[in-house]
C-alpha cells in the first residue's frame, strides 16, 4: 500500500478509537477483564505479537497505531475460538478483529502475493481461484444427475443450492458438489443452482480478509441475483457462504430461510437411512469446521449422519466440537500458507491432521470445502497418505452406491 | 516530475477466445478486456517514482471496453489524471495506436510537459512490443525497452534505467529526459487497490475525454491482417519404450524411414 497517496491517508483517517467504541459491541470491548482466554485458545496466539487480549489492552491505552502497524492480525484465521471462549461474551471474531484487520491491511506495505491475487480474482471473476465466471456451472455436465440451472430454466424451485467457489471450480470441491447433487436427487429434492450468475458469497473477503469493500460488492451482486428468482429457501454446501448469509447478509435485507447441506441432510435421515446400504467398514474422525461448529453450533448433525452409515465407527480427536482446531483456511489463511511458512509458523492443517492420525482413523471427514484439499495436502506433507479425507456427503453417497 | 503512463486493454485469456465470423480478429462480443499486466507494472513504477520525487502521474489510454474500470483503479492507486482518447476505432493496430497517441501527445497542451513516458514493454496482442519504440520515434524521444528499474536524478533531466539483456545480463543506461521506457517489471508487485477506494474513486474522480485526431493523417503504414486462426492440432508425441537398445533401434528406424539417416 502506498503510504503517501491521498486516497490511502483518507481511508486510514476514517478509523478512530471513538468510532470503534461508539457501537454497542465496541463498548462491550471495554468490559474485557484481560483474563487471556482468547490469547490462550488462539491457534496462532503463540506467534502473535498482538493476540486479542493485548489488542484490547493496547487500544484501551489509546496506542492504536502500534496494533495497526503490526502484522499480527494476518495470523487471524477467523476461527471464532477467542469469541467462543470469552467469559465476557465479547464478539471478538465478529466485531473487533475484522475492523482491526481491515486497518492492518490498509497499512501493510505489501499484501502477501497469494492473498492479493485471490482478492483481485474475486473482484474480476467472482471467485478467488481466478477461473472464468462463464464456466462456473461447467461441473454440472459430469454431475451424474440432472442439476437445473436457474438462468436457463427459471421456474420456481424449492431449494436454491448455493454451490460456492470451491464447489464449482476446485477439482476436489467439484467431487463434493457431485455427491451433494446425488443426495438431493436421491431424496427427490426440488433443487436448482444459480450457475454462472452465482458469485463468491464473499465471507473470506469480509472482515476476515480485511476487504469489506469487496465483500459489499459481491453481496450486492448475489442479493440482486437472489431477487430475480423464486425459491423457498437457500441451502448452501459452503460453510463460509452459510456464515456470510447468516451473519453478514442480514444488513442488506437477506431474509430467506437458510440451511447448510449437512444439517439439511441430517434432518432427512429417516428418508436417507434406508438408502445407505453399503458397509463402509472404516474408522472415521470428524473435524468440526469453524463456521459450522463454533460459529453456528452444528456439532451433532454431521455426527448423526456419519453414525447412520453402516460400518462406520466414529472416533473423536482430542480437540473436538467447540475446541476444534482450525484448518488454517479461514480469514484469508487459505491464501497465506506461503506467508506462514516463510515466517516459520506451523501450518494449522498439519497440526490438525496429526490429531486425526493419532485417533487411528482411516477417514478424516469434514463439512467445509476448504478443509478437504488443505487436509489432503497436509497428509502429503507429513507423508501419511493412508488416511483419506472425505466430505460427509461423499461418504453418504459411497454408502448409497454400494 | 511528470510521468505519463500509456495503458492498454487486452483480451483476458481466462476466458476462451473465439474468432469473429469474418476470421480476421477476435469476436469482440465474447472477449472480456483487462488491463495489460505489463502496463499495470509500468503504472506501479510511475507511482513509486512519484512517491520518491513528487510530481504528477497521468494515465492515458485509447478507448476500449471496460477501460473505465482500469482508469478508475489507476486513480484510486494514486494517479492524478486519467485521460481517455475516444474515436480511434475498435481494436486499432499497434501502429495506428502509436500514431493516434503520438498526435494526441503533440497537440494536447494539458499533457505537456512530460518527463517520462512509461508503458508495458509488450502486451499479449503486441508481443513485438512495438508501441513504445514507435511512440518514441514519432515524438523524437529516446527509447529503452525491457526496463526493470528506473531512478531519476534530482533535476529530473536524466534517468538511470536498468534493462534486462540476453543471457541473464543486466545493463544500466543513462538516458536524457524526456524519454519513453518499455517496462518489463516494476520494483515491486503492482499494489492492491481496496474495492472501497476504487468505488470512492468512481464516485469522486472523473475521466477526461479527448477526441482522436482524424485517421490517415501521417499514419504509419500497417500490414493488412488477412486471416486469424487457432493453432491446429497436428499429430501427437510418440513415446519410445523398452530397454536402451530397443529404444535406440526404434529411433534409428524412425530416422532412416524419414530419410534422415
Amino acid at each position: 500500500m502506498s503510504q503517501s497517496s491521498p486516497a490511502t491517508l483518507q481511508a486510514e483517517s476514517e478509523f478512530t478509537l471513538e468510532s470503534l467504541f461508539e457501537s454497542p459491541e465496541g463498548r462491550k470491548i471495554l468490559t474485557c477483564m484481560q483474563c487471556g482466554m482468547c490469547a490462550a485458545t488462539c491457534p496462532y496466539g503463540d506467534v502473535m505479537e498482538f493476540p486479542p487480549r493485548r489488542i484490547i489492552a493496547t487500544l484501551r491505552e489509546g496506542d492504536m497505531e502500534r496494533v495497526l502497524t503490526s502484522s499480527s492480525l494476518l495470523n487471524c484465521v477467523a476461527c471464532y475460538a477467542c469469541m467462543a471462549k470469552c467469559p465476557r461474551g465479547i464478539r471478538l471474531g465478529e466485531v473487533l478483529l475484522p475492523v482491526v484487520k481491515e486497518q492492518v491491511l490498509l497499512r501493510l506495505k505489501d499484501i502477501p502475493a497469494e492473498l492479493q491475487k485471490a482478492l483481485q480474482n474475486m473482484l474480476a471473476y467472482g471467485n478467488p481461484e481466478g477461473m472464468s465466471p462463464r464456466k462456473r456451472a461447467d461441473w454440472v455436465k459430469d454431475a451424474g444427475v440432472p442439476v437445473r440451472i436457474l438462468p436457463e430454466d427459471p421456474r420456481p424451485t424449492d431449494v436454491l443450492w448455493f454451490v460456492e467457489c470451491h464447489g464449482a471450480y476446485h477439482p476436489r470441491g467439484v467431487e463434493t458438489s457431485r455427491a451433494t447433487a446425488k443426495l438431493f436427487d436421491a431424496l427427490e429434492v426440488d433443487f436448482a443452482i444459480l450457475g454462472n450468475e452465482e458469485r463468491c458469497a464473499g465471507e473470506c473477503s469480509r472482515g476476515a480478509e480485511g476487504e469489506p469493500g469487496l465483500f459489499d460488492l459481491l453481496r450486492e451482486h448475489n442479493m440482486a441475483t437472489f431477487g430475480k428468482y423464486s425459491f423457498k429457501r437457500i441451502v448452501t454446501s459452503g460453510a463460509h457462504a452459510y456464515d456470510a448469509f447468516r451473519f453478514s447478509y442480514g444488513d442488506v435485507g437477506f431474509h430467506y430461510p437458510l440451511e447448510h447441506t449437512t444439517p439439511f441432510f441430517s434432518d432427512r435421515l429417516d428418508q436417507l437411512t434406508p438408502l445407505l446400504k453399503k458397509e463402509l467398514n472404516c474408522k472415521v474422525t470428524y473435524h468440526d469446521s469453524c463456521c459450522l461448529g463454533r460459529h453456528s453450533s452444528f456439532y451433532e448433525e454431521p455426527r448423526r449422519l456419519l453414525r447412520a452409515i453402516p460400518g462406520v465407527e466414529l472416533v473423536e480427536m482430542c480437540h473436538n466440537r467447540v475446541n476444534s482446531i482450525c484448518c488454517g483456511g479461514g480469514g484469508g489463511g487459505n491464501w497465506l500458507d506461503t506467508y506462514y511458512k516463510s515466517k516459520g509458523y506451523e501450518r494449522l492443517s498439519e497440526r490438525r491432521v496429526k490429531e486425526a492420525i493419532a485417533t487411528g482413523a482411516d477417514v478424516l471427514a469434514s463439512s467445509c470445502p476448504y478443509e478437504i484439499p488443505r487436509f489432503e495436502d497436509a497428509l502429503k506433507v507429513l507423508g501419511h497418505e493412508e488416511m483419506v479425507v472425505r466430505d460427509v456427503t461423499e461418504l453418504l453417497v459411497e454408502a448409497m452406491e454400494g | 516530475m511528470d510521468i505519463l503512463v500509456v495503458l492498454k486493454m487486452v483480451p483476458d485469456i481466462v476466458e476462451e477466445l473465439t474468432l469473429a465470423a469474418d476470421g480476421t480478429g477476435l469476436d469482440r462480443d465474447q472477449v472480456r478486456m483487462i488491463l495489460s499486466e505489463l502496463d499495470d507494472r509500468a503504472l506501479e513504477e510511475a507511482l513509486l517514482l512519484k512517491e520518491r520525487h513528487g510530481g504528477n502521474v497521468t494515465v492515458l489510454a485509447l478507448d476500449a471496453p471496460d477501460l473505465d474500470d482500469a482508469l478508475f483503479a489507476a486513480l484510486a492507486k494514486g494517479a492524478d489524471r486519467a485521460v481517455k482518447v475516444t474515436g480511434a476505432g475498435e481494436g486499432p493496430s499497434t501502429r495506428r495506436a502509436a500514431t493516434v497517441l503520438g498526435q494526441v501527445l503533440e497537440r494536447e497542451e494539458s499533457l505537456q510537459p512530460v518527463d517520462l513516458i512509461l508503458t508495458g514493454v509488450q502486451a499479449i496482442d503486441d508481443l513485438d512490443g512495438l508501441l513504445a519504440p514507435l511512440l518514441a520515434s514519432l515524438l523524437g524521444l529516446p527509447f529503452l525497452g525491457v526496463v526493470i528499474q528506473v531512478s531519476v536524478d534530482g533535476s529530473a533531466r536524466k534517468a538511470m534505467a536498468t534493462k534486462e539483456c540476453p543471457n541473464g545480463f543486466q545493463a544500466r543506461f543513462e538516458v536524457d529526459l524526456p524519454a519513453v521506457l518499455g517496462i518489463q517489471s516494476a520494483e515491486k508487485t503492482p499494489r492492491y487497490v481496496p474495492v472501497g477506494k476504487l468505488r470512492a474513486a468512481m464516485k469522486s474522480r472523473t475521466i477526461e475525454l479527448l477526441p482522436a485526431p482524424p485517421a490517415g493523417e501521417a499514419a504509419l503504414v500497417a500490414p493488412e491482417l488477412l486471416e486469424m486462426k487457432k493453432p491446429e492440432e497436428a499429430g501427437h508425441a510418440e513415446f519410445l519404450e523398452g530397454s536402451l537398445e530397443e529404444v535406440s533401434e526404434k529411433l534409428c528406424e524412425i530416422l532412416s524411414d524419414r530419410g534422415l539417416m
